[in-house]
C-alpha cells in the first residue's frame, strides 16, 4: 500500500480514541474515588459539580460528610444537612489541629447515592469501550464469515445469504433488542452477543463486493490455477486484499454499538446498576433532570465525545484509504 | 416496445416480491422466537403491576382465562392462525382492549412525529448539503461536514434531555413532554392544533437535527459525485447558469440515491423515534412498546414488534418504487 497523507478527521479522532482508550485502562488511577462508593448518602446526595465536603471518619467505622466543620476544644462541630453537630475527639479518627484530614470533592457533583459523578463517568470508559470494541469484533467475524460463503460458496448460497441480509437490514432491531432485553436480563457479555449478532449486516455486504471483485484478477485465477483448494484461496489470498472496506465499516459500527448500549441501558433494558454505564447514568439523571441537571448532563456529554472520537476516526480512515467510497450515515 | 416495458415492470414486480417474501419470512422467525423466548422466561404477566396483589386462586383464575395454561405450540399455532387469518392479535393484557386499537391508536403520533422529523432531517441535510458542495473544498464545506459529523454523534436521548432543560426549564418557552396539554378537551379546534404544534416541536427538531448532520454529508457526497460527471460539463459548457446546473441538473439526479436513503434509514428512524418518544412522552409506537414491555404485555409486545416492522418492511417497498419511478435504469439492474 502507498503512503498516503492522513486526513485531519483521522488524525483527530486517532488521538481521541487513543485518548479514551488509556482512560479506560487507567480509570483506577484517574478516577479520584470509588465509583460505588457511598459515604454518608443523606448528606452527600444531588451535590452539584464543585462541592467539597469536609469526610469525617468516625471512630466506629463510617463517614460523615459536612458542609463546615470546626475544630473546638472539646472535638469538632460539623454542620450536616443544615443542622449543627457537635463530636466529642475520640469519636472521630481522622482529626487533626484545623479540622478533619479527609475530604470529598465532587468534581462533576454527586448522584442519589452520594457517589462521586466523576468516578463514575470514568469508569464508564471502561464499561462503553469494551461492549463496544467486543460487539464489533463479534459483528466483523460474522459479516466477514457470511460475506466470504455467499462470495465463494455458489449461485444459490450467495442468492440465500445476501437476501437474508436485505431483511435483517430493513428490519427495527431496537424494538427486538428492546424484548430480548426485557426478558433476558443480560448481563454485558449478552449484551455483547446481542449487539454482534444484529450489527453484522454491512459488513457482509461490503466483504462479499471485495472478494467478488477480486474473483477474476489474475493473481487469484493462478492461485486457483496451482490447485489451491477455495479456502485456501480465501484465507491466503481474498481476505488479505478484500479487508479494507471491511475494516472501515467495522470502525465505524463502534460508534454505533456504544450508542446502542448507551440506548438500551437508558431504557432500562441493558446494563444494570451498579454497572457504571453511561446509558444508565443518563436514566438516573433523566428523573430528576430539573433539579440536578448535572447527573445526566455529564455522561451523556462524554458519550457524545467517545461516539464523535470513534466517528471522525472512522471518518478518517474513509477519506485516506478509500475515498471514494459512499458513505451512508446509520442509525 | 409494449413487450419489453411489460418485461421489465415484470422483473422488477419479481425483485420487490422476492424483497417483500424475504422480509415477511424472517419477521416470522422472528416472531416465533420472541413468541417462545417470551413465554419461556420466568414471570407471568398476572405478577406485575395489579396483578401483584392478587391471591394464588385468582391468578390461577386469570391464567386460564389469558389461555397462559395451555401447552406453549397450541398457544403459538392459534396466535399465528388468529394474526395471520384475521389480522387479529390478542388483547393487551395491561390496557384490557385489542392490542390492534392500541396500535392504531399510537400510530397518528408516531406518524406526526416520524413525518415532522423526516421533514426537519431532509430540510436541514438539503440545506447544509447544497451549500457545502457549492465549493468544495472551502472553509464552509469543511465546517459543514465536520459539524455534521458532531451532529449526528450526540446520542439522540440524550439530545433530547438537553434540549428539554434548554428550552423547557432554563428559558421555558415550550412544554417539556405528552403530545397535548391537559386541558385540552376545552381548547377550540384551532388552539388545540397549536397546541399539538408546541408541543410537536421540541421532538421533531431534536429527531430532525440527531440525524440531520449525517443526511447533509451523504448529500453533499452525492451531489459532487453528481457535479463530477460529464453531463454537467455539457451544461456548463452550454452556457446555463451554476444556479440551473446545480438546481435542475444536478440536484433531479442525486435525488435517487437521496430517496433510497429514506428507504435504508428507515428502520433506524424508527429506533429514533422510540427514544424521542420514551425522552417526551409521546403516546406512540415506541412508547406502547416500551410499556407494554415493561408490563409483560405479551402480545402486545409481539403486535408491536411485528406491525413496526411491518411498517418498515411496506416503507422500504415504497422507497424502492419510489426509487423504480424515478430512475428507469434500476428496472435493468432488478433484472
Amino acid at each position: 500500500m502507498s503512503r498516503r497523507r492522513p486526513a485531519p478527521t483521522l488524525l483527530w479522532g486517532g488521538a481521541l480514541a487513543g485518548l479514551l482508550v488509556a482512560t479506560a485502562l487507567a480509570a483506577p488511577l484517574l478516577a479520584p474515588y470509588d465509583p460505588a462508593e457511598q459515604l454518608d448518602p443523606p448528606a452527600g446526595l444531588y451535590r452539584p459539580p464543585g462541592t467539597v465536603l469536609a469526610a469525617v471518619h468516625l471512630a466506629g467505622g463510617g463517614w460523615r460528610l459536612a458542609d463546615r466543620v470546626r475544630r473546638t476544644a472539646e472535638g469538632l462541630e460539623i454542620e450536616r444537612l443544615g443542622q449543627a453537630e457537635t463530636l466529642p475527639a475520640d469519636q472521630v479518627s481522622n482529626l487533626t489541629a484545623r479540622g478533619v484530614a479527609d475530604r470529598r470533592v465532587f468534581l462533576l457533583g454527586s448522584d442519589r447515592f452520594g457517589r462521586d459523578l466523576a468516578s463514575r463517568v470514568l469508569y464508564g470508559t471502561r464499561v462503553s469501550l469494551a461492549v463496544g470494541l467486543l460487539a464489533v469484533a463479534l459483528a466483523l467475524t460474522l459479516g466477514v464469515a457470511v460475506g466470504s460463503a455467499a462470495a465463494i460458496g455458489g449461485r444459490l448460497a450467495d442468492a440465500v445469504l445476501m437476501r437474508g441480509v436485505d431483511a435483517l437490514m430493513a428490519f427495527p432491531w431496537l424494538f427486538l433488542m428492546m424484548a430480548l432485553s426485557a426478558f433476558l436480563h443480560p448481563g454485558p457479555g449478552l449484551i455483547v452477543v446481542i449487539l454482534g449478532a444484529t450489527g453484522w449486516m454491512a459488513i457482509s455486504r461490503l466483504t462479499r463486493a471485495e472478494i467478488l471483485s477480486l474473483q477474476n484478477r489474475e493473481f487469484i485465477l493462478a492461485a486457483r490455477g496451482l490447485g489451491l483448494s477455495p479456502f485456501a484461496i480465501l484465507w491466503r489470498h481474498l481476505l488479505p486484499n478484500a479487508y479494507t472496506p471491511a475494516a472501515i465499516r467495522a470502525t465505524l459500527q463502534i460508534a454505533d454499538m456504544i450508542l446502542l448500549e448507551a440506548a438500551l441501558s437508558f431504557l432500562g433494558l441493558g446494563l444494570q446498576p451498579p454497572i457504571p454505564s453511561w446509558g444508565n447514568m443518563i436514566s438516573e439523571g433523566q428523573d430528576v433532570l430539573l433539579q440536578s441537571w448535572w447527573v445526566a448532563t455529564f455522561p451523556g456529554a462524554a458519550l457524545a465525545l467517545t461516539v464523535i472520537a470513534f466517528n471522525l476516526l472512522a471518518d478518517g480512515l474513509q477519506d485516506t484509504f478509500n475515498p471514494r467510497a459512499a458513505t451512508l450515515p446509520r442509525l | 416496445m409494449v413487450g419489453r416495458t411489460e418485461a421489465l415492470s415484470r422483473t422488477l414486480a419479481g425483485f420487490l416480491l422476492r424483497r417483500l417474501a424475504a422480509s415477511l419470512l424472517l419477521l416470522l422467525l422472528v416472531l416465533t422466537v420472541l413468541f417462545f423466548l417470551v413465554r419461556r422466561v420466568p414471570g407471568d404477566p398476572t405478577q406485575f403491576g395489579e396483578g401483584s396483589r392478587l391471591t394464588p386462586t385468582q391468578r390461577e383464575r386469570l391464567q386460564e382465562l389469558y389461555g397462559l395454561k395451555r401447552p406453549l405450540l397450541a398457544q403459538y399455532l392459534d396466535w399465528v392462525s388468529s394474526v395471520s387469518l384475521r389480522f387479529d392479535w390478542g388483547t393487551s393484557l395491561s390496557q384490557q382492549r385489542p392490542v390492534s386499537a392500541a396500535l392504531l391508536d399510537a400510530l397518528p403520533a408516531t406518524a406526526i412525529l416520524a413525518f415532522s422529523g423526516l421533514a426537519v432531517e431532509y430540510l436541514l441535510a438539503l440545506l447544509l448539503g447544497i451549500a457545502a458542495a457549492r465549493r468544495p473544498g472551502s472553509g464552509l464545506d469543511h465546517a459543514i461536514r465536520v459539524g455534521g459529523l458532531l451532529l449526528y454523534s450526540l446520542p439522540i436521548f440524550w439530545l433530547g434531555l438537553m434540549a428539554v432543560l434548554l428550552f423547557a426549564y432554563l428559558w421555558p418557552v415550550l412544554p417539556s413532554s405528552h403530545m397535548h396539554s391537559v386541558d385540552v378537551d376545552l381548547l377550540s379546534p384551532a388552539q388545540s392544533l397549536l397546541d399539538l404544534g408546541r408541543h410537536l416541536v421540541l421532538p421533531a427538531l431534536v429527531m430532525g437535527f440527531g440525524v440531520g448532520g449525517g443526511t447533509a454529508r451523504y448529500v453533499r457526497a452525492r451531489l459532487l459525485e453528481v457535479l463530477g460527471q460529464d453531463y454537467i460539463r455539457t451544461a456548463r459548457a452550454k452556457g446555463l447558469s451554476e444556479r440551473r446546473v446545480l438546481w435542475v441538473h444536478a440536484l433531479r439526479n442525486a435525488a435517487v440515491p437521496i430517496v433510497q436513503l429514506v428507504g435504508v434509514t428507515l428502520p433506524g428512524m424508527l429506533s429514533g423515534a422510540l427514544l424521542i418518544e420514551v425522552v417526551f412522552s409521546w403516546p406512540g409506537l415506541g412508547l406502547l412498546a416500551f410499556n407494554a414491555i415493561l408490563a409483560r404485555d405479551y402480545p402486545l409486545i409481539l403486535g408491536a414488534t411485528s406491525f413496526s416492522a411491518t411498517l418498515v418492511i411496506l416503507g422500504n417497498l415504497a422507497a424502492d418504487l419510489a426509487h423504480a419511478w424515478l430512475d428507469p435504469v434500476v428496472r435493468n439492474e432488478a433484472a
